[in-house]
């Protein structure tokens, strides 16, 4: 493995993170109240997001463009997808509860916590899949029209992110059975965290823009 | 992600094993070995590329010679342009000198994540597998053009390199897309949080600079690119409509599709595509300030309006994508929108030229070979962005569109000037990497026939193409009007060929000096820049034992009253008299 430089996790701010640079130390933060830079997951964490973003502004775009055109029809949302959405708002709530659990040192209440996520995390995409063949069975397919070909698309590419998600979600459990974190260091969580919220929002959002607006 | 509990000191060069030559070599998690081996893969992409460009001018400068059937001709246009653009340019410039030098100008161990940094690169190669697959599949490459406009690229039964080779074009490109995403979320939290002591944004060489907001522009935009692509995707195998229209017949049978826009594929292109050319611009312009800098032993001028340039470009790359769509049946007034926006983003590019000459003036210049390449990039770069001056204003472009005009246009600003940067860092920065000194009367000749090379075959394009021959065109015959043009392309094509045997040079001089080259002093070029502090070549973790501290700005050159030309940036500012002799610390 090559080197790590590891550094404190701390929320910092824009003035830290264009500072003066941070030394092979890591930690940055001198007793003068330098300004500590954010992160180096939580950044990292941050452009996947921003990218992520550009990714469903192109789709949306085209959407709203398409949705213009002659001729568009579009479907009432079926119920599994209620459902589904209801599984995810939970699987946020056991990740933010877990999340707590590790700041107050409860690594137990940590591994409980990620376990419900991933589980319920696995159920939203297979709740998905379900709509899907609920609504093949009432004759709504990728091709049938452009409403039904962005909704495939956008729950298939949102799915792909949650499952890369659930993936990180294994590398932090993995970690958590080795005992790495504690009260002070856990910023695989939070950054897993934050990723998983935002994956969370998307889906939100997905949701409204293809049946509510 | 950074879960580690333990605050680590920073433990140099000597803190892991052994690796298996596997681990060693092949999936390296070390930045440099990751950009040597994206610097071989992009290199031996360009010479497929050029190859494509070889067949083509032998096509144009005689076309009677039977050499490419049209089918043939415009499946070479595709690939040369495909290959050039995602498989070189883009992928050499990240992956290769991105890895090779953030690290180590910014004074880093290595990357922020190293195992991202090696996925990245492992994701490239398939991408490069499929792509020189999809030359041999039933019906060849692709054949629509770098910029796969819909419908033709949306459909299969549309002409020859429409079938499996447009479709391996889009997952291959897929690939590219995300490991570039990979590469570009690395170098901006590396640049961003892994800075050594004192390395303020501020001091960073533009180099870097030019690198930061090539990241930032390659996060934002590839995922538009990803967006048209999976959608063309869908469109080819699945039967989904985003791009074809209705009422499409083609070859006397009506393509089932149900009212999709093909102008909608064109904004997301461009919306990608035109953020895609500052991608392969920033980042030589900065290498160039850096070297133009060195082997004039001046510091650069306007370092601040350099940075404030970078980044304005960035920004306004943006806004003027619709001036690639000109004629597609915009309202006017949009087109004035991206006309207007499109004269703008010329300023700073015009700042920065203006530098680089400011730099040179008055310097004590030493002509090595990155610097002959370095001052060709200010030729060619300004050639390239004159004529954009012309093609910015839309009435111009009307006219200009789609014929060999936007050919030397882009091929000056873009092309040219990409690969004089890249050879120009490579000159510079190879003792370095590999120990050893490449030979430099080598160097010359190669700059010379590369520059006559150049100009020769892309100047007399500006011609044919206000004499309105079209781009990608197989044969010129059906116009009466350029039925004189025909020793025009045979020039071109001669320039063309004088062009691709120049490359040999370098290349014969590359892997020649990796072996028998003479052996590099650590800063044989006595330059300012951290990477030049360490040992040659530098060892793992970069710095044997602690990691520099930085006191000033890379462009203490030539500094009145110090007995050096230069001040590394690791030496501590000490208060100098002026005109008393020697107070360097």
């Amino acid at each position: 493995m090559s080197m790590q430089i590891s550094e404190r996790q701390r929320v910092g701010s824009l003035r830290g993170i264009v500072g003066q640079g941070r030394g092979p130390s890591g930690g940055g933060a001198a007793p003068g109240h330098e300004p500590v830079p954010m992160g180096t997951g939580l950044l990292g964490v941050a452009a996947l997001l921003a990218a992520v973003a550009m990714l469903f502004l192109a789709f949306t775009s085209a959407y709203l463009a398409r949705r213009q055109e002659a001729g568009w029809l579009e479907f009432t949302p079926p119920w599994m997808l209620w459902v589904n959405t209801g599984v995810l708002l939970a699987s946020s709530g056991t990740l933010d509860w877990a999340r707590r659990r590790i700041r107050l040192g409860d690594a137990a209440g940590l591994r409980r916590g990620i376990e419900a996520t991933a589980a319920l995390g696995l159920l939203f995409v297979l709740g998905q899949v379900a709509a899907w063949r609920q609504l093949a069975a009432d004759g709504l397919l990728l091709t049938t029209n452009p409403h039904s070909s962005f909704f495939y698309v956008l729950t298939a590419v949102h799915g792909a992110h949650l499952l890369g998600g659930i993936g990180a979600l294994g590398v932090v459990l993995l970690r958590v059975w080795q005992g790495r974190y504690t009260a002070q260091e856990h910023a695989g969580v939070t950054n897993c965290a934050t990723y998983w919220h935002s994956m969370d929002v998307l889906w939100l959002y997905l949701f409204v823009l293809l049946f509510w607006v | 992600m950074d879960a580690v509990a333990v605050h680590q000191p920073d433990m140099g060069r000597d803190a892991h094993p052994r690796e298996s030559f596997i681990r060693h070599y092949i999936f390296s998690l070390d930045h440099k070995t990751i950009g040597k081996q994206y610097f071989l893969t992009t290199m031996f992409m360009a010479l497929v590329g050029g190859a494509m460009a070889m067949l083509m001018r032998a096509h144009l400068g005689w076309p009677d010679s039977g050499v490419l059937n049209p089918q043939q001709y415009l499946q070479a246009v595709t690939m040369h342009g495909t290959i050039m653009i995602f498989f070189f340019l883009t992928v050499m410039l990240t992956g290769g000198l991105g890895n090779l030098l953030i690290p180590l100008m910014i004074g880093a161990r290595d990357m922020a994540f190293p195992f991202l940094n090696m996925v990245s690169y492992w994701t490239f190669v398939p991408g490069v597998i499929t792509i020189l697959a999809s030359f041999f599949v039933p019906g060849g490459p692709a054949g629509n053009g770098w910029t796969a406009y819909a419908p033709l690229s949306a459909v299969s039964a549309a002409e020859g390199g429409a079938g499996l080779g447009q479709t391996l074009w889009l997952i291959a490109l897929l690939f590219v897309v995300v490991s570039s995403l990979f590469g570009s979320l690395n170098f901006l939290t590396t640049i961003l949080n892994m800075r050594t002591r004192g390395m303020s944004m501020g001091r960073l060489p533009l180099t870097i600079w030019g690198a930061f907001v090539t990241a930032v522009l390659a996060l934002l935009t590839f995922p538009v690119l990803m967006a048209g692509l999976g959608l063309l995707l869908l469109d080819r195998v699945a039967g989904t409509s985003f791009f074809e229209p209705s009422n499409l017949i083609i070859g006397g049978t009506a393509i089932a599709h149900q009212g999709g826009d093909a102008l909608l594929w064109q904004h997301l292109f461009w919306f990608f595509g035109h953020p895609e050319v500052y991608i392969l611009i920033l980042t030589p312009m900065g290498v160039v300030s850096d070297i133009i800098s060195a082997f004039s032993r001046k510091p650069i001028f306007g370092y601040k309006a350099m940075v404030l340039s970078i980044s304005a470009i960035g920004f306004l790359s943006f806004l003027v994508w619709g001036h690639h769509m000109f004629v597609s049946g915009m309202h006017p007034l949009l087109g004035a929108a991206f006309m207007g926006s499109t004269i703008v983003i010329a300023i700073p590019s015009a700042i920065k030229t203006f530098n680089w000459c400011t730099t040179l003036w008055q310097g004590r210049i030493h002509f090595t070979s990155a610097m002959l390449f370095a001052i060709g990039f200010v030729s060619v770069f300004v050639t390239g962005g004159l004529s954009g001056i012309f093609l910015a204003i839309a009435p111009v472009d009307i006219y200009l569109h789609d014929t060999y005009f936007i050919i030397a246009h882009f091929h000056f600003v873009m092309a040219s000037a990409s690969l004089f940067a890249i050879l120009a860092a490579t000159y510079y920065w190879f003792p370095k990497f590999f120990g050893r000194m490449m030979n430099e009367t080598l160097g010359k000749i190669h700059f010379a026939l590369t520059f006559l090379g150049i100009y020769g075959t892309f100047y007399p394009m500006h011609f044919i193409g206000l004499h309105s021959n079209d781009r990608r065109l197989y044969e010129t015959s059906a116009y009466p009007f350029l039925s004189h043009t025909g020793p025009v392309d045979v020039f071109v094509s001669l320039s063309a060929f004088l062009l691709g045997f120049a490359q040999l040079f370098f290349i014969f001089n590359f892997f020649w000096s990796l072996k028998y080259g003479p052996v590099a002093e650590h800063n044989p070029w006595h330059a300012n820049g951290l990477e030049w502090t360490t040992t040659t070549p530098p060892p793992h973790g970069n710095w044997e034992g602690e990691l520099p501290t930085v006191h000033r700005w890379p462009y203490d050159y030539s500094v009145p009253g110090v007995e050096h030309d230069y001040i590394p940036q690791t030496v501590r500012a000490v208060p100098v008299a002026a005109g008393a002799g020697g107070g360097e610390a």
